[in-house]
């Protein structure tokens, strides 16, 4: 008997992909979801996301102009980090700053060519609009930068060396070129495939239950973890064909580096969307209607995936109850695999840790949901 | 017509509250995603791991090295002997950077300057890496001016005297915040709106709505009042946790604030009822709500500043309403920014809002399925 019901299973199985793909074509918005977003998302932020400032707004305020303050001056200009405007005084230069057209001021007082020759120096005065804290680090970096570049030709036109006793050699691997476009578009990825998860199946229960065809199939001699299965199958291809899309285009539009395996990168990303399936489908099953199913899915998608990755956050500088919490968010191993297998390549202590977190959470998605989906049949 | 609207509006309450699991999700995650994300989302990093590889063992090169473990954003978890131990280390994510010092580190220095000092830092993520790069800027830039003085030499003709507005101390949860609080809102205004004309013409009920007496902007008003009751009340406890739980200070006028609000949560909820009423299904409607808030958030300057954008994109950014929303928040939180600030944030978000609400009264009987 149960040599026959194997292949039974099989073709039962068969059936209900079937019927998935049919209701899939029907309402075209699961490929949608599937192909449309990824493609929408990724140019708009791969594009559109960055992280390195340059021609940055900021004043000049210099009260008696001379030849050193030209030459300061003429430091700020030549740099492309900045895009100096002169003001003819403080109170326009503060007014700038108030209504955001600038995000700096320099500030050289009347005394300035004077003071260069006193034994404490002259002070540059600057101010920098702080609301955005990184932003005005990476300001106060790139005017330490320009500072730096004019006392070093200044000594050098004194026939002099500018006198650094430290001085500090700066390497970075990976990613050398300092492109942040490189981590945001693998993290942007991890972002969008667990919308694009979450999405494919947050409704497709819910929706059966709500519209009493749930009962109909449970009539059929179709096991639950056939029909669970059966729902898992068709969204699992359709979200690997918008993974390789994703990936296509990092690799040939964005131009991010694959150091990496392809194999890697598709096992892993295998891992990944049944987490995130898993994690649909049981949202699906604990809402029993679509309205709360996509009530859940916009609340625990999205803003946990974009915040608690560690895709823009140090999750090691997070305190440490929420980096606990940040263990059953999926995107955080996929985004440390993700930055591992395009920048840096298949370094094994990186991704099989994550790698068997991800099999936990696939595991514990998909076993909650069959369970749960059990209990509603007695 | 008033009481129309009023029952109207108690019936699309009580859909929204009465069930147990939808008034849980309104109300509970929005609130403790706030406190998570509140700690979360920083860009200032703390105890970093590190590696120290000193090869000099000098008086000068602990001096230097004392710099890093003193430091609150570095814990040093690592003193190598080999240089192959670097690699390894940063492969494998054990340390986020490597400081290496040279065996000619004190006798270099001692002998007029230029003593290297190799830093290797993980660019996996490029940001932490430049934020942590700028740490051990200030470190090297101190111990280079304590060794000046301690040896006489000359100062530099002239120094930059660095001060921030607003944000003294550069903490960059004052800036993100506020930020969440706008985030939230709006998350809670989709919760509310996206999918409830969905759900009705799913089930067949607002095709009896748009039979009763009731005209579509009845139907619109009493659509749109409960997302407005719960945005503000629940805007209300997230500014009050910002405030009085994260410390950030307020130092605008309420009255800047909440006009700010309103007409936020004006357009959200238009943004939200129009997705809805385009709709034929729920799965539809989810779908048109992730479309529009992932770029609404991603594009608004929350996290990475619009000035950083492209110039097409940022031509874009115009049409989202949270672009306006967060120089609101950060205007009164922060700035005290003035008014005229204010009013050219508030047309766009008002403009918006008008835009969309009608857009969905008129898809309301137009929608063709």
């Amino acid at each position: 008997m149960k040599q026959q019901s194997a292949p039974g299973g099989f073709r039962r199985l068969r059936g209900l992909i079937r019927k998935e793909f049919y209701q899939i074509v029907r309402d075209p918005s699961a490929i949608a979801i599937a192909f449309l977003m990824p493609v929408g998302l990724l140019i708009l932020f791969g594009y559109g996301v960055s992280l390195d400032a340059k021609h940055v707004p900021i004043a000049i305020v210099v009260e008696t102009p001379d030849a050193a303050t030209a030459d300061l001056t003429r430091s700020f200009e030549r740099t492309e980090y900045f895009e100096p405007v002169r003001m003819a005084d403080m109170s326009a230069a503060v007014d700038a700053l108030t209504y955001h057209r600038v995000d700096a001021i320099v500030h050289l007082r009347g005394n300035f060519a004077r003071r260069l020759h006193e034994e404490k120096g002259a002070p540059i005065g600057v101010v920098i609009n702080g609301v955005d804290a990184n932003t005005a680090r990476l300001i106060s970096g790139y005017m330490e930068g320009v500072w730096l570049n004019w006392l070093g030709d200044r000594a050098r036109s004194e026939g002099t060396q500018l006198l650094t006793p430290v001085d500090l050699r700066q390497r970075i691997w990976f990613n050398a070129e300092v492109r942040s476009r490189n981590f945001l578009v693998p993290g942007l990825i991890a972002v969008i495939m667990t919308l694009i998860g979450a999405l494919l199946t947050a409704m497709v229960m819910a929706r059966e239950w709500e519209r009493g065809t749930m009962e109909a199939l449970l009539v059929t001699p179709a096991t639950m973890g056939e029909i669970i299965l059966g729902k898992l199958i068709p969204y699992f291809i359709l979200g690997m064909g918008g993974m390789a899309l994703s990936v296509a285009m990092a690799l040939w539009v964005f131009d991010v580096p694959l150091r990496g395996s392809l194999w890697m990168l598709t096992g892993t990303s295998a891992l990944f969307l049944l987490a995130a399936l898993g994690m649909g489908l049981l949202i699906s099953i604990v809402a029993k209607n679509q309205f709360i199913a996509g009530q859940i899915a916009i609340v625990v998608t999205f803003l946990p995936a974009f915040l608690l990755s560690g895709f823009l956050f140090d999750i090691g500088s997070m305190p440490v109850v929420v980096q606990y919490i940040t263990h059953i968010v999926a995107a955080r191993y996929f985004v440390a695999i993700l930055q591992s297998v395009f920048l840096a390549g298949d370094i094994g202590s990186v991704i099989l840790p994550n790698a068997a977190a991800l099999v936990l959470l696939a595991a514990v998605f998909l076993g909650l949901s069959r369970k749960k989906a059990r209990k509603r049949l007695e | 017509m008033l009481h129309r609207i009023i029952a109207l509006t108690i019936k699309e309450i009580l859909s929204l509250l009465k069930d147990k699991k939808s008034r849980f999700t309104i109300v509970v995650p929005p609130i403790v995603q706030l406190l998570v994300f509140g700690y979360a989302a920083t860009y200032d990093l703390n105890d970093v791991p590190f590696a120290v590889y000193d090869e000099d063992r000098s008086v000068a090169s602990r001096d230097l090295a004392a710099g890093f473990t003193g430091s609150p954003h570095f814990t040093l978890t690592h003193r190598i002997t080999h240089q192959a131990e670097i690699a390894d280390l940063i492969d494998r994510k054990a340390v986020l950077l490597a400081i290496h010092i040279g065996p000619d580190f004190s006798r270099d220095l001692l002998t007029g300057g230029g003593a290297q000092l190799q830093v290797i830092v993980d660019g996996r993520n490029s940001n932490t890496a430049m934020i942590a790069l700028n740490y051990v800027r200030e470190i090297v830039n101190r111990f280079n001016q304590a060794w000046l003085v301690k040896t006489g030499g000359r100062e530099p003709p002239a120094r930059l005297n660095i001060r921030a507005w607003y944000n003294a101390n550069l903490e960059s949860r004052w800036y993100i915040v506020p930020g969440i609080a706008g985030l939230l809102t709006l998350v809670v205004a989709m919760l509310v709106t996206a999918l409830s004309v969905a759900r009705e013409r799913e089930q067949g009920t607002f095709d009896q709505l748009l039979v009763t007496p009731l005209r579509p902007v009845e139907i619109l008003v009493g659509k749109a009042l409960p997302g407005f009751m719960i945005g503000m009340a629940e805007a209300t406890l997230i500014i009050l946790i910002a405030v009085f739980w994260f410390e950030v200070p307020l130092r605008g006028s309420l009255a800047a604030l909440y006009i700010g609000l309103f007409l936020f949560l004006m357009s959200g909820i238009g943004v939200g009822l129009m997705i809805s009423s385009l709709s034929v299904t729920q799965q539809q409607g989810l779908l048109g709500a992730f479309l529009f808030l992932v770029p609404a958030v991603i594009l608004s300057g929350f996290t990475t500043p619009i000035a950083n954008m492209p110039a097409i994109v940022q031509k874009l950014t115009l049409l989202n309403p949270m672009r306006y929303f967060m120089v609101v928040l950060r205007g009164v939180f922060l700035e005290k920014a003035p008014w005229s600030l204010m009013i050219s944030q508030y047309w766009p978000m008002a403009l918006i809002g008008l835009a969309t609400l009608t857009a969905a009264a008129w898809l309301f009987r137009h929608r063709i399925n």
